[in-house]
């Protein structure tokens, strides 16, 4: 190929307005060994091309198989919908048995009984303690009795005020 | 679709989509993590797959979606990234050497690209996409594509003009 030929394609290169087809041209001129000087900067753009295409990826892909993936993340979500499930009806269950109102006639002979004698030792506790509060009326009456020695212990303060007097006259 | 199917489907645009990755992402790894990442995706929508017209366009555009997010979220973290791709060809020849360095300096100056004029010339002179596929994965129009192409063509150039002169001297 002529020199003045590929100078024009260059330059057209250069405005990126040349083909793919010139373009393999230029490629084919400049890896040929002898390129003239001032064309040399050129040629290490090609080499640097070519070089550059050669490059390949070499690092192994897993590909997982497809399936296994989809249907693991499916199961995940129904668990997620029966875990709601689960906990509605367990809520449905308590809020129902709440309601429910037990009286005495439902209860089993053994339960009564152990009804009978918790009410029988209750009952036993309760009259144990009004005995005790009647006691607590003898408390009341000291109480009554202290407040009495207190009223007396002024006498005593009035009685020690007219005898200071008499020790000061003397 | 069966796994060799989809094997067969990603094979031949797979490669692409790393070569975009690694030249927005910069490093071997992240580039590594971001394809898959994709045919990951891809493999999981893969009842849908069949749908798209063009599923390599749809690919790119992806890549570069995730690609773009991912910077974003690097640059938010203040975080650089640090590529460190070690590379032993064991070619001791002069020429050699000469060739990878000068790699070097191209590969470098497409990382100073702004990152749209990166996928461009990476879309059109490495993976020699038409104009108007390459406006497909970018969601815009021709002319702008051309636009952007030619400027980033015009920067390349000039920087590398300016570097190899150096050299010489």
């Amino acid at each position: 190929m002529g020199l003045i030929n590929i100078e024009q394609l260059l330059e057209k290169y250069d405005n990126a307005e040349t083909s793919l087809a010139e373009e393999a041209e230029i490629r084919a001129f400049f890896a040929e060994e002898d390129v003239p000087e001032h064309l040399e900067s050129y040629k290490l753009l090609f080499q640097y091309v070519s070089h550059a295409k050669e490059e390949q990826f070499t690092k192994d892909v897993p590909l997982l198989p497809k399936a296994v993936g989809t249907k693991r993340t499916k199961v995940y979500q129904w668990i997620s919908v029966a875990a709601v499930a689960v906990l509605m009806l367990g809520a449905y269950f308590q809020v129902s048995q709440m309601n429910q109102k037990t009286t005495l006639d439902d209860l089993s002979h053994e339960q009564l009984m152990a009804y009978n004698q918790t009410m029988e030792v209750f009952n036993l506790v309760s009259s144990k303690l009004n005995k005790g509060s009647n006691n607590l009326g003898a408390l009341t009456l000291v109480s009554s009795k202290l407040n009495e020695g207190a009223e007396n212990l002024i006498h005593i303060k009035e009685f020690n005020k007219a005898t200071n007097r008499i020790i000061k006259n003397k | 679709m069966t796994q060799s199917d989809f094997v067969k489907l990603v094979l031949p645009f797979k490669d692409k989509v790393y070569r975009l990755a690694k030249r927005l992402l910069v490093s071997k790894e992240e580039a590594e993590d971001a394809t898959q990442e994709i045919l990951i995706r891809l493999w999981n929508n893969n009842e849908k797959i069949e749908d798209y017209k063009n599923v390599e366009a749809y690919s790119m555009t992806m890549a570069k979606n995730l690609c773009l997010d991912r910077l974003k979220s690097k640059q938010a973290q203040n975080l650089k990234i640090v590529h460190s791709n070690y590379q032993d060809h064991n070619v001791s020849l002069q020429k050699q050497v000469e060739l990878n360095d000068s790699v070097d300096w191209v590969s470098k100056i497409m990382e100073e690209l702004p990152e749209q004029q990166k996928i461009i010339v990476q879309l059109r002179d490495i993976e020699e996409y038409d104009f108007d596929e390459i406006a497909k994965v970018l969601e815009m129009n021709e002319t702008a594509v051309r636009v952007a192409l030619s400027r980033a063509r015009k920067t390349i150039r000039e920087k590398l003009t300016k570097k190899h002169s150096y050299g010489l001297n």
